[in-house]
């Protein structure tokens, strides 16, 4: 059974607002979660949800209000278990007077390397994120995309056990999110733990063993992608195709969406075989037959619009 | 340590990179019109007029180089992010600090050399041939690094919890306080009141002591330098940028960056 990568205790991060910073906003609060050893755990909120304040307090950035967080087993305080653990943070910027093969040289330095290594180790990390004939040029001259590349390479660059990505694919072009998708799927291959944020559904449906959804600084639920949105079927959707214009056909085509020369008709799962009895003697040509499950998307617009009309609720009831 | 030198070592090469060192060429400038006009108008105090011009301009652009690119050492890169990658890299955060420290004074250090450099070659060039008592200018530009140091250490200090402006106006009222530690301690005799005299005793031992660096006359005329004041100045510099380092690890250390 494989060990606990990542695990927070009631973690909370509140962060002094006002004048003399007499208020606290709540950014986050008792997140207790854990992610397992050798798997791809998506983070996934929209915009102002926590993701980054969770990630950031795990690196150390910021320190929680109160809880606690290990990685490896070892409390987040120990600057030791950055060793095995490598962070890509949100849109990184780095010393813009450096090369790319400086900073990782910079950043190697902090792993005790020695300079053959250092210097074998930033070739490699260059290659990899396909910027071995840019290496040699000043960051102040890379484009976004260029710099999440650098990004990822100085994540990557010590081997680490655990990898932490704020929002990997944020700024990249449909080339660039490809290559990065693929170099997530490599660490997973070699069996690293990958932590990443992310908005973009997609991603996470297509990368992700485990995903946990974070709305409003709260976690609203963890589990395997299919899981989280529940596995039950919502109906079955049928695609066809039809010129008849008998009584016949005419009464499905009333219960049927066009779109285009092609109809789409929606029916309960234990009805499927009587509609498609039904299409066939109307003269209509099956498409495709298909299962209508929720989508991640769906799932998280719900728990979006959950947590705006309970904030909505509490402004409400605050008011009165 | 490695950390810490990886550190200095760039912080040093971003201060190169960012040219930092062209103040020299003005300093050279300088010193090159002053060793030709003083030349041609003074009555045999040449040495005298350069020496002190030479001391006053290391100190000045020493001083402005501390104060200004010394607010900017932790805030700026709090500012652009650059800690973030850093800071999850296996490094105490006492040990950036430290080493950012130790990267600007190296900067300061190798930056000074070279304006004394320089002003040693003007004095060659007015007098001709140089003396044992020019020591003295040697001791005088050690003085002024020591200071240097304080002021970054201070600098570095402010930088940690304010924003750049204010920590430059912090940095350059405590260099300004530091000039007057002799005043602070001998308002006996003024109208101020016994409780402000008291006051004024007391803040004048926590602020750093910046009058017992000031040996530019006696350089500027040749008097030698006692050894005990070199040794007095090492450990008063060392012991207060110590404790300034401390304090800016002790904030630093539970800082929450943006």
């Amino acid at each position: 059974m494989p060990g606990l990568a990542i695990q927070t205790e009631n973690l909370t991060k509140d962060y002094p607002t006002g004048f003399l910073h007499m208020k606290a906003k709540r950014s986050l609060e008792s997140l207790t979660m854990q992610v397992e050893e050798g798997e791809a755990f998506g983070f996934l909120g929209p915009n102002g949800a926590g993701k980054s304040t969770t990630i950031k307090l795990l690196m150390g950035i910021i320190f929680p209000t109160s809880g606690s967080a290990k990685i490896l087993g070892r409390p987040i305080s120990d600057v030791e278990m950055h060793r095995n653990v490598g962070y890509l943070p949100e849109q990184p910027y780095f010393y813009d007077y450096l090369t790319a093969a400086e900073v990782l040289d910079y950043f190697a330095r902090f792993y005790g390397f020695s300079p053959a290594e250092r210097k074998d180790r930033v070739a490699k990390m260059l290659k990899k994120v396909g910027l071995e004939t840019a290496g040699k040029i000043q960051l102040r001259k890379y484009s976004k995309g260029m710099l999440q590349r650098v990004g990822l390479a100085q994540a990557i660059l010590h081997d680490p056990k655990v990898v932490v990505l704020d929002e990997p694919m944020s700024g990249l072009d449909p080339i660039g999110r490809r290559e990065v998708r693929d170099i997530i799927l490599e660490l997973k291959r070699e069996g690293r733990t990958v932590l990443f944020s992310t908005h973009i559904l997609t991603d996470a449906e297509m990368l992700c063993d485990k995903v946990g959804v974070i709305v409003g600084g709260k976690l609203q639920g963890v589990g395997r992608p299919d899981e989280i949105v529940g596995l039950k079927s919502q109906g079955m959707e049928i695609l066809f195709e039809t010129d008849a214009t008998n009584a016949k056909s005419t009464a499905i085509l009333a219960r049927a969406a066009r779109s285009g020369t092609r109809y789409t008709l929606r029916v309960p799962e234990d009805s499927l075989y009587a509609a498609l009895d039904e299409l066939k003697a109307a003269g209509a040509k099956i498409a495709s037959v298909s299962q209508i499950k929720p989508t991640l998307e769906e799932y998280f617009m719900h728990l979006v619009a959950k947590d705006r009309a309970q904030a909505a609720a509490v402004e409400v009831g605050d008011n009165k | 340590m490695n950390r810490i030198f990886s550190v200095a070592l760039n912080t040093f090469r971003e201060a190169v990179r960012d040219r930092v060192l062209y103040n020299l060429v003005f300093f050279a400038l300088l010193m090159m019109a002053a060793a030709i006009f003083v030349g041609q108008i003074s009555l045999g105090i040449e040495s005298t007029i350069i020496v002190s011009l030479g001391l006053s301009a290391i100190s000045i652009i020493g001083l402005l180089i501390a104060v200004f690119i010394g607010v900017g050492l932790v805030s700026k890169e709090m500012d652009k992010r650059t800690l973030y990658a850093l800071l999850s890299k296996p490094i105490r955060r006492w040990e950036f600090l430290v080493g950012k420290f130790a990267g600007l004074v190296l900067t300061l250090t190798v930056n000074t050399a070279a304006m004394a450099a320089g002003l040693f070659l003007a004095l060659l060039f007015v007098k001709r041939t140089m003396e044992n008592n020019d020591t003295a200018i040697l001791v005088a530009v050690y003085f002024i690094l020591l200071k240097i140091a304080i002021v970054v250490a201070l600098a570095l200090l402010f930088s940690c919890f304010t924003s750049q402006l204010l920590a430059i106006l912090f940095t350059a009222g405590l260099y300004l306080a530091g000039l007057f530690i002799h005043e602070m301690r001998n308002l006996s005799g003024s109208k101020v009141s016994p409780a402000m005299q008291l006051f004024f005793s007391w803040i004048s031992y926590i602020l750093p002591n910046f009058e017992n660096f000031n040996i530019m006359a006696a350089a500027a005329h040749g008097k030698s330098v006692p050894e005990s004041l070199i040794l007095q100045n090492t450990a008063y510099a060392a012991i207060y940028c110590l404790i300034v380092l401390a304090a800016a690890s002790v904030v630093f250390s539970r800082r929450n960056l943006k």
